[in-house]
């Protein structure tokens, strides 16, 4: 690898383990102003994993080791994901041929251990937001999958380091209007996967209304601080992909990248004006909402296989 | 050097029960060396298998046998496979303990390998036949085993009657074949035109016979009675590497004909599409673990299905990088399968020994007791969802990058509609992810439900030994695939009948993808150790707390009896599909206020068993009773019948 | 141009597929209305120098009105009429229908191509579209309950023979534009009368409640 490539893969992986809980700040300030209030400061996040890393964590005596591995598994997954994932128009750290497909797995892979940890623990609850959880991930994959095939096909690459590279700006002339559905789907996966609203309330703590908070009541101390910075580093995966494909950026690397890094920005923003206006889906709902945004991609990319 | 390997890879293992019966009075001894020789059989068939993929064939033309690359891709599994299963069944089906049903068991366990082995290395039809039917009727009497019990006896029915109508549609397709071709030589057959009405009639024929075996839906009725009927290990075995058999005919099937039409790779994935997901959707809604693994057959058969119908497609279009996708994938994810579903049915086996139930709401808690089983479990589970990095991700990532190929295609093509493939197996694989997350949860974590749960017990080393050599081998597959897709080019090559060379650029790309899989694991494997270095150092710093009960929102009289159960777990997906799951079951009667105890049971028949062909069977039964009877009870109506056939029978002369 | 018509389209298509989604009555309306807003404006931008201008003109305006105007005032007066807001789990289920909708656009737009119609220099996505709508409107007519969709579903499957037409504004200019819409008026009054004495019996717009009248 060329030494300014290496630079600048080096800086991305920087951003990656620096940058998500920055986007979970943006998020909860964004409501806050909105709500008519002033909100935490933006690095509180940041202030909440150091606190929880000092802390001990309490286990159950129900729990083995699977729910010790839940957040391990997941932090390192998702993570690992990270690696393939294309910045600002560089190649990833690591790219070949069909490389999305174990992206998606590896997410999946975190889920999986996630929901075990989760039913690890002999409560209704935690079994109740897993059972959720995995329902919907479910209806979510194959969006994910063909969002991926329409840039796939817009961009002619099979690799997230040709879909989210420098072919992106160049095909959005030739397939705007495909392009924009998937970004729309996206955008809803996007929700849906991180269990933000219209999926999932993360600030609610009621039997109707949790998925993925009630799936962690049990984990404290480092476990939840591994599960809070693997939950922003999956908001921050998706933000990528999203920010890259709206704001795409031709022109000088420098200017990729701060325009990759005002994306991200700008999604944890829409992120939280969404959660601030919207309620949340009553449950039934949301099986639609996601085969909705299948569908809407599954339209995209009949728009550009005719 | 070779060909006495593969002799004695069929006649070792289908000697091994004479051994138990020899030694009948020392029970462990015999027990002991029919497993020995069920094991340098299977050693002896690694070694044929692994001669043959690198090398060439092995050929012993004067015996009928040929094994080549197609061949030893399904040897592999089958040696491994028996050999787990008889060092299994040390444990689990103990002749000390059981007598003359072990060597029986034994005996046929031993007859059913050996007719496997003698079919995937059969150059003749014939042979082929009899290879297939000693493996039926083995199988048949080793579903029969438990014979007591009103269950078993249903399944082994419902198994030979399949079974057997499998085979005749088979002697159908080779009668047809061999007139066409003049000999039962599959050689002679290389070449045979599929098009026209030969080839339209082979092919409904293959599907019928070989998808019976195979466990395509609709054909697959027969399998999950069967497979939960069967001990534990039996069921590895036929979940493992029978119904591969069926696969294996359909790909030699297919092979061997020339000018094969798109259409019937189309047929393939349509059905391999709707197995796969029909059978995910009814193994989620099911509660029998081992019922559920075998719906979980159907899934896989159908995901190896989409990569035979990719291949298919490939070579009717002229596509190469299709052929080897599609091939590898379907080859790769045949030995995956039987590695993955193996340790599961020994996994299943293990609980139902410890727990004397199949039952998942019985269980719960097993990981505490049984540590090793559970582990294993675990990496069987994660195998057969498809996640990284174990081996079930490849043969899906190579499928699935089967199915893109069509992207690549102009505007306006057909094959560019494949792409609308690869999300409908992101959708098997997360319903297959969302339901071993119910069967890992509910039986083996959380708090046991009822009493034998709560008095299992761990396996005994012999049942774990294999659980553990198949589980290192799913994480050898998944860690290193290169090493797995490399030789299997060259059997698709084979396959196919193209020059190795066409397909060379699609291998390279694949390898070089898979090496970067390998490094992608690798990568996992290493921030897992970070995270788990990471974890116990903040721990070890951090103030230290006493173990205490589940939190869980602060509900504070838990009990065992509030969590989830597999059900509930699964109602949301299964009420996406009630279009083709109808669960049945007593609604319980609850009445006023306070309601006193009540009970709900909830049961998913067999939508094509239960709901289509026994109502039609009794339809018919009905209509047969009453048409005899109205037969019998005049003189007239006989006489009449006579009259009618013949002139049926005369106008048929003229007309003809 | 060319991508503001193609765009138009395929705003089309995805309001078919929210309406086969959607349960609330008066989204579903407004939402139509927005898609007879939209064909309106469709005569204008398919315009080419063989059309006369003012032609044109007349057909826009006039489906903006009726179509964008008064057929969905007229339905928010029935629906206050019988105080219904959404509708319940129809025949086939939401999430069925929007896969049987998806389908159908698919099919229709992967295979169009092939029909013998006559296309001259009309865009590619016109046909498609029409087949979607039609198909998405049928779609509604055959699965709901409330009285007040299956006439929304007529108003969609309307729209999409009124998208067919504009291919054949070329041979039978100023007929076929006026038929589609006294059809479409027609309709809209009998549909309105026959509701109005649904509610009048029932004091609801549940058709089921027709399976109840019995001899």
């Amino acid at each position: 690898m060329s030494s300014p490539l290496l630079l600048r893969t080096l800086f991305h992986l920087a951003v990656l383990a620096l940058v998500p809980p920055l986007l979970l700040g943006i998020v909860n300030r964004t409501k806050s102003i909105v709500g008519g209030r002033v909100g935490p400061p933006l690095l509180q996040p940041y202030r909440d994993l150091a606190k929880l890393l000092r802390k001990g964590a309490v286990y159950s005596r129900t729990t083995t080791w699977v729910f010790r591995a839940g957040p391990v598994v997941g932090l390192a997954a998702v993570a690992t994901a990270g690696l393939l994932l294309a910045m600002g128009g560089a190649p990833a750290a690591i790219s070949f041929t069909g490389d999305f497909v174990l992206f998606a797995y590896l997410l999946g892979l975190a889920r999986f251990f996630t929901a075990l940890a989760a039913l690890d623990t002999g409560s209704p609850f935690e079994g109740m937001g897993a059972a959720r959880e995995v329902t919907f991930a479910s209806l979510a994959e194959p969006a994910l999958f063909l969002c991926l095939l329409v840039l796939a096909r817009a961009t002619g690459t099979l690799s997230l380091s040709g879909m989210l590279g420098p072919s992106l700006p160049g095909a959005w002339t030739v397939a705007a209007p495909a392009l924009l559905l998937a970004a729309i789907a996206l955008f809803v996966i996007a929700l849906a996967e991180n269990a933000r609203i219209p999926v999932d309330d993360p600030n609610t703590h009621l039997e109707l209304t949790m998925i993925h908070e009630v799936m962690v009541l049990d984990h404290g101390g480092p476990d939840l601080a591994f599960i809070l910075y693997g939950a922003s580093l999956k908001l921050f995966l998706f933000g990528a992909i999203l920010s890259r494909l709206a704001l795409g950026g031709t022109g000088s690397e420098v200017a990729a990248e701060l325009l990759f890094l005002l994306g991200l920005a700008l999604f944890a923003i829409a992120v939280g004006a969404v959660e601030s206006v919207m309620a949340r889906f009553r449950m039934i709902r949301v099986p639609q909402l996601l085969v909705g945004a299948s569908i809407l991609s599954a339209f995209a990319l009949v728009l550009l296989l005719r | 050097m070779t060909v006495p390997l593969l002799l004695a890879a069929i006649a070792l293992p289908s000697a091994s029960g004479l051994a138990a019966v020899a030694l009948r009075r020392r029970p462990a001894a015999g027990q002991g060396l029919a497993c020995l020789l069920v094991c340098a059989g299977a050693a002896c068939g690694l070694a044929a298998a692994g001669a043959a993929l690198q090398g060439g064939e092995i050929a012993a033309p004067r015996l009928s046998l040929r094994l080549d690359g197609l061949g030893a891709v399904f040897l592999a599994p089958i040696s491994l496979l028996a050999a787990a299963g008889s060092v299994y069944g040390l444990g689990y089906h103990r002749q000390a303990a059981l007598g003359a049903r072990a060597i029986r068991l034994q005996l046929y366990y031993g007859l059913a390998v050996g007719g496997m082995a003698l079919l995937v290395a059969a150059s003749n039809a014939i042979v082929f036949l009899v290879g297939w039917e000693v493996m039926a009727l083995a199988n048949f009497l080793l579903v029969l085993t438990d014979d007591e019990r009103g269950e078993v006896q249903r399944a082994a029915f419902l198994y030979l009657a399949s079974t057997h109508v499998g085979t005749l549609a088979l002697f159908a397709l080779f009668a047809l074949l061999g007139q066409a071709a003049g000999s039962f030589d599959f050689a002679a057959w290389q070449g045979l035109s599929a098009a026209g009405a030969l080839g339209a009639r082979g092919f409904v024929l293959a599907l019928l016979g070989f998808g019976m075996k195979a466990g395509l839906v609709p054909v697959h009725f027969w399998l999950p009675p069967a497979h939960a009927a069967a001990p534990s290990h039996v069921s590895a075995l036929m979940s493992g590497v029978v119904v591969k058999t069926g696969v294996y005919g359909l790909l030699r099937v297919t092979g061997l004909l020339d000018g094969v039409p798109a259409s019937w790779g189309i047929a393939l994935l349509a059905l391999g599409g709707i197995s796969a997901v029909l059978g995910v959707a009814f193994a989620l809604a099911q509660h029998d673990l081992k019922r559920l693994l075998a719906y979980h057959t159907v899934e896989n058969v159908g995901i190896i299905t989409l990569g035979a119908g990719l291949a298919l497609l490939g070579r009717a279009r002229g596509e190469p990088a299709l052929v080897l996708l599609g091939f590898s994938g379907a080859a790769l994810h045949v030995v995956n399968h039987a590695l993955f579903k193996g340790l599961l049915f020994l996994g299943a086996g293990a609980v139902q020994h410890a727990t004397g139930t199949r039952e998942l709401d019985h269980l719960g808690g097993l990981a505490r007791p049984m540590r090793g089983t559970a582990l294993l479990f675990v990496v069987g589970a994660a195998a057969i969802a498809g996640l990284p990095p174990l081996n079930g991700f490849v043969s899906e990532w190579l499928v699935t990058l089967g199915f893109l190929r069509g992207l690549g295609r102009p505007a306006g093509d057909v094959l560019a509609f494949l792409a609308l493939g690869a999300p409908v197996l992101a959708f098997v694989g997360g319903l297959a992810a969302a339901c071993f997350a119910k069967v890992v949860g509910v039986a083996f974590l959380g708090n046991p439900r009822t009493g034998p749960a709560r008095e299992a017990h761990e396996a005994p080393p012999s049942m774990l030994a294999p659980m553990a050599v198949l589980a290192a081998a799913c994480a050898a597959i998944g860690l290193a695939p290169s090493l797995a897709i490399a030789p299997l080019g060259g059997a698709a090559a084979a396959w196919a009948r193209l020059d190795p060379g066409a397909l060379a650029e699609a291998a390279a790309e694949a390898s070089s993808g898979a090496a970067r899989v390998s490094l992608v694991a690798a990568g996992l494997l290493a921030a897992v150790a970070l995270a788990v270095l990471l974890r116990r150092r903040l721990l070890a710093a951090a103030p230290r707390a006493p173990a205490t009960e589940t939190w869980g929102c602060g509900f504070s009289a838990p009990s065992a009896r509030i969590q989830y159960t597999g059900s509930s777990f699964a109602a949301l997906l299964v009420a996406r599909f009630s279009w083709a799951i109808f669960p049945r079951g007593p609604t319980p009667h609850l009445a006023g206020p306070f309601p006193g105890p009540a009970e709900l049971r909830t049961e998913v028949p067999d939508t094509v068993l239960d709901l289509g062909l026994l109502p039609a069977a009794r339809a018919y039964g009905w209509l047969a009773t009453r048409a005899r009877l109205l037969y019998l009870r005049r003189i007239q109506f006989q006489m009449l019948l006579v009259l009618v056939t013949l002139v049926a029978f005369l106008a048929w002369g003229f007309v003809w | 141009m060319s991508s503001l018509v193609e765009l138009a389209f395929i705003l089309v298509v995805v309001i078919d597929l929210f309406l086969l989604a959607s349960s609330r009555l008066g989204a579903a309306i407004r939402t139509v209305a927005i898609q007879g807003a939209l064909l309106a404006t469709l005569p204008l931008l398919l315009l080419t120098d063989a059309h006369d201008l003012g032609h044109a003109l007349v057909l826009a305006l006039g489906a903006l009105a009726v179509k964008g105007i008064v057929v969905p005032r007229m339905m928010f007066s029935a629906i206050r009429e019988a105080s219904i807001r959404r509708e319940m789990e129809p025949i086939v289920g939401f999430v069925p229908s929007m896969v049987l909708g998806a389908i159908g656009v698919a099919l229709a737009f992967a295979f169009s191509s092939r029909l013998p119609l006559p296309r001259g220099e009309m865009h590619p996505f016109l046909v498609p579209t029409a087949l979607s709508t039609v198909w998405a409107g049928l779609l509604l007519v055959v699965s709901r309950k409330k009285a007040v969709n299956q006439v929304l579903g007529f108003l969609v499957l309307e729209n999409g023979v009124f998208v067919f037409g504009l291919l054949l504004s070329d041979f039978m200019p100023l007929m076929v534009e006026a038929g589609v819409l006294l059809d479409l008026f027609a309709a809209v009054f009998v549909m309105g009368i026959v509701m109005f004495h649904i509610n009048r019996e029932f004091s609801s717009l549940d058709t089921e409640k027709l399976s109840a009248l019995r001899d």
